[in-house]
């Protein structure tokens, strides 16, 4: 355990340490209120909620969160400090756990720092604040699922762009999954059981819920399963290509 | 005690390392000689755990490496080629990262930070960035962040490569005093340094040991009785100095 937090505490450290912290929050906070207002007519809809503001969020998460997580790894393996670590007294697990628990508690601080969106439509109006709650917690697994398939796909390159890239494309699957761009690829030649499943996957169904309030033991087991099924295959990566 | 049985490592059709076997004890200080590509490197990261082998089996202090990994690697410290580290963490920051992995207690933390600080001349460059370092420093902090637990093995690829000459002297006092009861295994490349610090040495040439023995005895292998003329007429098959004289007389 005390591995875990070092390491988390090193890799949390390191976000700071460079200017990455910095733009990555800054973005972030723009294009959410970009989205939120512009798109999502923030104002001009005179309701009192934040439905505007989350919807955005996973088209936010697709380009933001794989520019997080794209170092996770890549840098490692291309600084060679992938060789020290490895090298330590530490677990495959514990290296994955802690490097991925920084980078979603790096994300959360982001998200965190849209508070000024919550207090404003409580000076506007009387929103839902439970809804709005429910909401974020939504967002923030959501960001964790992707995040987890970052990292995954971190591991099994040294270069950031194609981890960027790969990361992208996955994620653009995964939150689509429900829908018929991915939907018509399974149908016709697979069984009806495989295209409800590839559509229980997706991210947009199971964060759409959430986001309407209601927290569904189903959905946080659907992110629980998803962060756990990429982590265990960001260990396996890790341990069948530790060098180069 | 590191005990190597049939080591052999494959890269695709390339054999980097091949079925190579030894052991080192206690109070061996161990110089791994070879020309550029021998294997070095690449038998010192299996034997750290960072590489597989194709083949064969590594016991540290009598962990295997392989199945038991975490117990091997709690008790060796590692300089790799090239002294990697986190480049935008202040010196500072980095030993105490690798202090809390290593899992020190805070008492002997400190005194653990205080000696290798003091050893390799650290003080000055604490709370720089390691990226801002001068090659020199950042295998010193490499060197500290390997002895920073008082390891039983410590397996030093090209130490002193980069260190200037006071740093190099430290840097052999270091090892001479600290092999008594260590295991210590380092690769290079300065002959000399071998005659400094090492009672044994290994030359190794495409993955295979060639001359196992003490740097003394290598030596008086040659007419001239220096280690360089050795190592040529071992890794080369160049025939001695004086047998060519005599051949051309
Ligand atoms: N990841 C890799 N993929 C393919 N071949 C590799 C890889 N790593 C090393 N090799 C090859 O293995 C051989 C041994 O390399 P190694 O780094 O162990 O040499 P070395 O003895 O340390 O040499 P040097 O004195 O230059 O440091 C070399 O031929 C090298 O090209
Ligand atoms: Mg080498």
């Amino acid at each position: 355990m005390h591995n875990v937090r070092a390491i988390f505490r090193r890799e949390f450290a390191s976000y700071f340490a460079t200017p990455l912290a910095f733009v990555f929050i800054v973005i972030f906070l723009l294009l959410a209120g970009v989205f939120a207002f512009y798109l999502g007519g923030f104002y001009e809809r005179g309701q009192a909620d934040l439905t505007p503001f989350f919807t955005y969020h996973p088209w936010l998460y697709l380009f933001l969160i794989p520019a997080l997580s794209m170092r996770l790894w890549a840098e490692e393996r291309k600084s060679g400090s992938i060789e020290l670590l490895m090298t330590l007294p530490v677990t495959a697990w514990q290296a994955v756990l802690g490097k991925y628990l920084a980078a979603w508690c790096f994300a959360g601080v982001a998200l965190a720092l849209t508070f000024p969106m919550w207090i404003t439509v409580n000076y506007l109006g009387e929103p839902d604040n439970g809804a709005i709650l429910a909401a974020y917690i939504g967002s923030f697994l959501m960001a964790g699922g992707l995040l987890a398939i970052g990292a995954c796909i971190s591991a099994t390159t040294r270069n950031q762009v194609i981890a960027f890239i790969f990361t992208v494309v996955i994620c653009f699957g995964f939150l689509l999954s429900g829908f018929p761009l991915v939907l018509n690829l399974f149908k016709g030649w697979a069984p009806q059981a495989v295209v409800d499943a590839v559509a229980s996957l997706s991210f947009l169904t199971h964060f759409g819920s959430i986001s309407k309030g209601v927290i569904d033991l189903r959905d946080l087991l659907y992110f629980g399963t998803m962060i756990a099924a990429w982590l265990a295959a960001n260990v396996i990566v890790l341990e069948m290509k530790k060098a180069d | 005690m590191i005990e190597i049985s049939h080591l052999t490592k494959r890269y695709g059709a390339l054999t980097a390392v091949d079925d190579i076997s030894f052991n080192v004890e206690a109070g061996q200080v161990l110089g791994f000689l070879g020309p550029n590509g021998a294997g070095k490197s690449t038998t010192m990261k299996m034997i750290t755990g960072f590489l597989s082998p194709t083949a064969g089996s590594i016991r540290v202090c009598g962990h295997d490496v392989e199945r038991e990994p975490i117990a091997a690697k709690s008790c060796m410290g590692y300089l790799p080629e090239g002294a990697p580290s986190y480049a935008e963490m202040s010196v500072r920051a980095f030993l105490n990262f690798i202090a809390d992995v290593r899992g020190l207690s805070a008492q002997r933390r400190r005194a653990r930070l205080d000696d290798v600080i003091e050893r390799l001349g650290l003080a000055g460059v604490l709370e720089q960035v390691i990226e801002t370092l001068s090659k020199g420093f950042r295998r010193r902090v490499g060197l500290a962040q390997a002895l920073l637990h008082d390891p039983q093995v410590l397996i030093l690829d090209e130490t002193t490569d980069g260190l200037d000459p006071n740093q190099k002297h430290e840097v052999r006092t270091l090892i001479n005093a600290m092999s008594k009861d260590k295991i210590i295994v380092i690769s290079t490349h300065i002959l000399e340094e071998v005659d400094a610090v090492c009672n044994r040495a290994i030359i190794i040439a495409s993955g295979k040991i060639l001359a196992d023995d003490t740097p003394q005895a290598l030596a008086a292998r040659a007419p001239s009785g220096r280690l360089d003329d050795v190592f040529r007429q071992i890794t080369t098959g160049a025939k001695p100095a004086r047998e060519k004289e005599v051949a051309h007389a």
